[in-house]
């Protein structure tokens, strides 16, 4: 039986990691807990001095640690989906030389999405951990919010390769992380309720992807509602994935096989 | 057995820019052909065709007698590729960058192995087998993407520039192991702008100019019908007024080029021709005897020089 072709591309990857794994991973991990630290118990200090409703009347850090997970791994995605796909198309060629195999464009980007499924899998799950040492979540329900945040970043990972493989200069990068990730970072309900946000800019929050993922993943760690039926948080994040694989497979071919 | 390459008004364009214009192309099981010509000619979009990593736009083509849109994984499976760029991943080990390559055609782990070994022995590198592709030299790296396009045991090699930017030794080393593919009996299809590779590598080669091909055949044969069997290079003292001294020259009845740093004439009895410049009362700085290559054919054809 032939292995699917994706799955060599995994196997790729995996075998990479070998030599690459010190560098992505500890930065990874290490950024999200240091946030973690600061934020929940820095910051988190001071909002517990009086119980806050809009918090539902949990501590910062408990409130917060989910957000924090469901957007960690957005980073993460936004990671794999943009700086090894400029490598494999423009500062290495790697992907020029793999679609001249046996791989085609659409076997690369699954492949990378496969891959990019276990390294944020991996990424949730250590913070998971130690959130869990932190006290912050009770261990049981923070692997099952590990769920929906790593539906979130192989999503945003999906759309963003979609987007990226088509990029002729590298400039655009370093915009897309200032005015769309880190923006997404700050204002999808991961630090503070869209809620506490002028009714119009509160609006826009509630459509973003991020928000539905972090609301989901939430609504499974504290075991609380989610702002919205569950199915249309999951129906947004599934379709933010469906379209990525789905433009994926236009725009891999067209910038690969030109 | 079909022609590994059968092409019929080949077309390829980008929008409005026509790469590839109606090539017609045969090549033969066991033939070393190159594309020969400047950048821009179309050489590589023609080999991406090729290769089945770029859609025909218009004409027939068959490669190894497959389709290469409707059969191109199958068809890649049996095709070997060195890119103008190395593409090796740097921080890898040689043996790495052959074994993740190898994995793309899904051959079983053990065959990668014995390959691994077998050639990196033949590209002359089994020592380097567990080292960084990183720190290696330029000719080194170009071994290693040799050896990478040989892992799935290709019945054609597709090379676009094996040799660009390579230092004149390790072009030669390259060369000698390409001769041997050939006499392995692999069919060696590659482009390059180099006149002398063209010469030491092609059975037969086609000059291709803006798309077209211009003129194809034997290296030897071209130059035969193209150009004399000698061309006397001369350069003149700045001083000298070169447009007068250029009509003094054609008026020997030899076709003459004049380049922006010299002038060819092109004569079959370079010395006689020597000695007629002097009778003649043209006194250059230096004069130059030498046979005709595949770059005066280019002249001849294009009215341009083939290096940039």
């Amino acid at each position: 039986m032939a292995m699917p072709i994706a799955l060599r591309v995994l196997e790729g990857h995996a075998r990479a990691y070998r030599h690459t794994w010190r560098g992505t991973t500890i930065g990874a991990v290490l950024t999200p807990v240091l946030f973690l630290a600061a934020m929940g118990l820095g910051l988190g200090q001071l909002v517990d001095r009086e119980p806050t409703a809009a918090l539902g009347e949990l501590s910062y850090l408990a409130w917060l640690t989910p957000g924090l997970l469901a957007a960690s791994a957005m980073q993460a995605g936004a990671a794999d989906g943009t700086f090894p796909v400029l490598a494999g198309t423009r500062w290495v060629r790697t992907y020029h030389t793999a679609v001249a195999s046996p791989v085609r464009p659409r076997d690369l980007h699954l492949g990378n999405l496969l891959w990019a499924t276990i390294r944020i899998s991996v990424i949730a799950l250590v913070f998971v951990v130690v959130a869990a040492g932190f006290g912050a979540v009770p261990l049981s329900r923070g692997l099952l919010a590990l769920g929906p945040a790593v539906l979130t970043g192989v999503a945003f990972c999906a759309v963003l390769s979609a987007g990226v493989v088509l990029l002729i200069r590298d400039q655009f990068l370093a915009g897309l992380n200032r005015f769309v990730i880190v923006p997404l970072f700050l204002f999808s309900g991961t630090f503070f309720p869209v809620e506490q946000l002028p009714p119009v800019a509160g609006a826009i929050a509630r459509v973003l992807p991020l928000w539905h993922g972090v609301e989901l993943t939430r609504a499974l760690a504290l075991g609380t509602a989610p702002a919205l039926p569950w199915p249309v948080h999951l129906g947004v994040v599934v379709a933010l994935l469906v379209a990525g694989i789905l433009a994926g497979s236009v725009t891999f071919d067209r910038r690969l096989r030109p | 057995m079909p022609p590994v390459v059968e092409a019929r008004a080949l077309t390829k364009r980008f929008g409005t820019f026509t790469a590839v214009d109606r090539i017609d192309l045969e090549v033969a099981r066991g033939e070393a052909f190159g594309f020969l010509g400047p950048n821009g000619a179309g050489k590589t979009s023609a080999m991406r065709m090729i290769g089945a990593v770029s859609p025909v736009t218009e004409g027939q083509l068959r490669v190894l007698g497959m389709d290469p849109e409707r059969e191109g994984a199958e068809l890649r499976a049996r095709l070997g590729v060195v890119p103008q760029e190395d593409a090796l991943d740097q921080e890898l080990t040689v043996a790495e960058n052959l074994a993740i390559y190898g994995r793309y055609f899904d051959l079983p782990r053990p065959v990668i192995r014995e390959r691994i070994d077998e050639l990196l022995e033949f590209v002359q590198l089994s020592e380097r087998r567990q080292a960084r592709v990183d720190p290696l030299s330029g000719g080194m790296k170009r071994r290693v993407v040799i050896a990478r396009a040989l892992i799935n045991d290709p019945e054609v090699m597709l090379l676009d520039e094996p040799t660009t930017g390579l230092d004149p030794q390790a072009r030669h080393v390259l060369w000698d192991r390409l001769f041997r593919l050939k006499q392995r009996g692999i069919t060696l299809l590659l482009t390059t702008h180099y006149m002398d590779e063209a010469e030491q590598l092609c059975d037969r080669l086609v000059v291709m100019d803006a798309g077209r091909i211009v003129a194809e055949g034997a290296p030897t044969a071209l130059i035969a019908a193209h150009a004399t069997r000698e061309v006397v290079e001369i350069r003149l003292a700045p001083e000298e007024d070169e447009d007068a001294a250029v009509q003094v020259l054609e008026r020997t009845g030899h076709r003459v080029e004049a380049l922006p740093d010299r002038v060819l004439v092109y004569v079959d009895d370079g010395d006689a021709f020597v000695r007629e410049v002097h009778a003649r009362g043209l006194e250059p700085t230096a004069v130059l005897t030498r046979r005709a290559t595949l770059e005066d054919v280019f002249l001849r054809l294009t009215g341009r020089a083939l290096a940039d």
